[in-house]
């Protein structure tokens, strides 16, 4: 066992801070989840794609710098720390593309990778319908055969697509075999949301902002070129997705370690008499077990152990953790709390933020039940 | 950075649960809440055989010269067995705070288990001998944890070499507090498999899925940070430690009570010997709040 990181790790992390603090917008953007702020996301996405920040993880054809997942993590923990700004490109870097990595073909990769990694091509994610959210292989809108294009034709409607008003392409699952049930016969596409046939509506959300979609498909052509896996076998491909979605790479420790520490600092000018104190130190230290518990799940993962259905543990705990965070931040404001304007407005728009993550990624409904059938073996009916 | 164990220290810990199979079954425990010491008659020997009661000792003092990170995996499996001996008080306190390998410590703030039993007995008020010590015995509400108030004129004890030593305490009831919880997470895991109720297995309602999901994500989360703590020897690291495996095995005993249903309510059943060892632990070596104090007074 050994806890420390390696004297090249520590530079990188010393990089990174130096870096970030030099760099980091002030004050900070308005929310990337309306069309001004998304803009302005996105300089900031160029600025990070220049620097060689933005997908440090990825090979350095791609725009990245091979780093190791330890890096990573310490990446993300000091881009956190710094109070950088979200990540309005997070839905194509963390989870397209560590699927286009698993199953996309080499052009794929050489044509959508570095302009993803860049800012100029943005994704959303085409999962749920009106009639499959939680059921997500009860989805039916469908993709028919082009013999004659070499593609596709897609038709239906997605919804909940988070930035769906904002992005360029989005990815998802279409159900390409009319005869086919469940989880068989779907196919992956990757869909330039400019093509004829595509209609996007924004859907103002919880927080006020357009951060929703629905999308809408009338007979949308997609070449073959865009199918990412093989046609029918696009439920193996989503689950590599989803798989990401829950478990660390979209929500790293080092986001939660950021807002523990700002509720420290909060509890030590509000605190005194609040009656909170073991609330606050309890949440503490579960940001801090999240933090090993990575690194034990990171060490395995390194080894050759991938996490599989332990990812569902790991996304109960971030999302309910981040709602325990602002809910006691919001206790210790008091009136202050329900204030949209001043410096303390950032918990209540944190708060509203937080409440999508036992929803998202599937609920946590959902996950409780693949780990108890899944990790603890109970039976599924 | 590598947060894993090696094979060594997986294969001692293997060893030891092998051990403990046999020898401490939930028949051995129950045999222990009635008979005269609350122990099990002839396991201390072998685990002294084994080297695993001095394993913090050096070689030259009759130890194995290893490390608490080689103890905690030990001391897990231990409360996975619920065993009914002063193995935390003797393996991580005693033998590092004596520096020798040949003796039977028990220690605690206020209340001792084992105490008749040990040849050392070390509260806050200081250190006892085993022949000038009177003890005064208060029942636990788990029946093998011999609990005693020392009474007498107690030895000072060097108060670094005291608190480092209660550190590892801490951390060694923490990692027992795992292995309950784990124990009763496959309890009630079995159980509800085989439970039939409305025609089904009650382990297929999501009600029941939910309550036992809860208290595995509680381990999850536990398990890193002892291992964390067992590593740095850092107190601070100890008290999170605690207090968040603390609250697993207490998660975990509601929710296998919970599930059990009635016949986790019985004594005729197993469940009670884990979970009031589970209760036990989480009021020894420090409880929540007083380790949430610790914490608190580092980072607030």
């Amino acid at each position: 066992m050994d806890l420390s990181f390696s004297p090249d790790e520590e530079a990188f992390r010393a990089e990174c801070r130096a870096w970030l603090d030099a760099n980091v917008p002030r004050p900070a953007l308005p929310s990337g989840d309306t069309g001004e702020g998304f803009a302005a996301h996105l300089e900031w996405e160029r600025k990070l794609f220049d620097a060689r920040f933005a997908v440090v993880s990825w090979p350095a054809e791609f725009g990245g710098r091979d780093a190791s997942l330890w890096e990573w993590l310490i990446f993300e923990e000091e881009y956190y720390r710094a109070g950088a700004p979200q990540r309005v490109t997070q839905n194509g870097i963390f989870l397209l593309a560590p699927t286009i990595f698993e199953f996309g073909t080499p052009e794929q990769r050489a044509r959508i990778l570095p302009r993803m990694a860049a800012g100029e091509e943005t994704w959303c994610q085409g999962w749920s319908e009106p009639n499959a959210g939680s059921d997500l292989a009860g989805i039916q809108s469908k993709a028919v055969r082009d013999e004659a294009g070499n593609g596709w034709r897609l038709s239906g409607q997605k919804t909940w697509t988070t930035r769906g008003a904002f992005c360029t392409h989005l990815f998802g699952l279409f159900r390409s075999d009319p005869d086919a049930e469940r989880h068989h016969g779907l196919t992956y596409f990757l869909v330039d949301l400019l093509s004829p046939g595509v209609t996007v509506r924004g859907v103002e959300r919880l927080d006020g902002d357009e951060g929703f979609a629905e999308v809408f498909f009338d007979d949308v052509f997609v070449p073959d070129a865009d199918v990412l896996g093989e046609p029918n076998q696009g439920w193996a491909v989503a689950m590599a997705t989803t798989g990401s979605e829950r478990g660390l790479t979209l929500r790293s420790p080092g986001r939660f370690l950021a807002t523990a520490q700002r509720l420290i600092d909060l509890y030590r000018e509000h605190g005194e008499d609040s009656g909170l104190h073991d609330r606050v130190v309890a949440a503490y230290i579960d940001a801090e077990a999240y933090r090993w518990q990575t690194f034990w799940t990171v060490t395995r993962a390194v080894e050759g152990i991938n996490a599989g259905a332990e990812s569902s543990m790991t996304k109960v705990f971030w999302s309910e953790l981040d709602v325990r965070l602002h809910e006691l931040a919001l206790e210790l404001l008091r009136d202050h709390a329900e204030l949209l304007d001043g410096d303390t407005a950032s918990w209540m728009k944190g708060y509203e933020f937080a409440l999508a993550g036992p929803i998202y990624a599937g609920t946590n409904e959902i996950q409780r039940n693949v780990i108890a059938e899944r990790v603890l073996g109970l039976p599924r009916r | 950075m590598r947060f894993a164990f090696d094979d060594d220290q997986l294969a001692f810990r293997d060893a030891v649960q092998e051990l403990l199979d046999k020898e401490c079954t939930p028949a051995h425990v129950r045999a222990a809440w009635s008979n005269e010491t609350g122990r099990v008659p002839g396991l201390w020997d072998k685990l002294v055989d084994m080297g695993v009661v001095g394993m913090l000792a050096t070689e030259e003092r009759g130890g194995l010269g290893l490390t608490m990170v080689d103890l905690v995996l030990i001391l897990e499996v231990t409360g996975r067995y619920a065993l009914p001996e002063p193995i935390v008080e003797t393996a991580a306190f005693g033998v590092p705070f004596l520096e020798r390998a040949d003796v039977t410590v028990t220690a605690d703030h206020t209340f001792v288990p084992w105490a008749d039993t040990a040849d050392v007995i070390v509260t806050a008020a200081g250190r006892f001998e085993h022949d000038a010590v009177e003890l005064v015995a208060r029942p636990s509400v788990d029946g093998s944890r011999r609990l005693f108030e020392a009474r007498g004129t107690p030895t000072a004890v060097d108060g670094n070499a005291l608190a480092a030593a209660f550190s590892r305490a801490v951390v060694g009831a923490a990692a027992q507090q795992c292995g309950l919880a784990q124990r009763m997470l496959d309890l009630t895991a079995d159980y509800t498999k085989e439970r039939r109720q409305f025609g089904v297995p009650i382990g297929s309602f999501q009600a029941v899925k939910h309550h036992l999901a809860n208290a595995r994500i509680a381990l999850e989360f536990a398990r890193p940070l002892v291992y964390r703590a067992a590593a740095t020897s850092d107190p601070v690291h100890a008290s999170m430690a605690k207090a968040k495996a603390d609250e697993a095995a207490l998660t975990t005993a509601r929710a296998a009570l919970q599930c059990h249903g009635a016949i986790g309510y019985t004594t005729e059943y197993d469940l009670h010997l884990y979970m009031k060892r589970a209760w036990a632990l989480s009021r020894s070596k420090g409880d929540r709040r007083l380790h949430l104090d610790r914490v608190g007074q580092t980072i607030l």
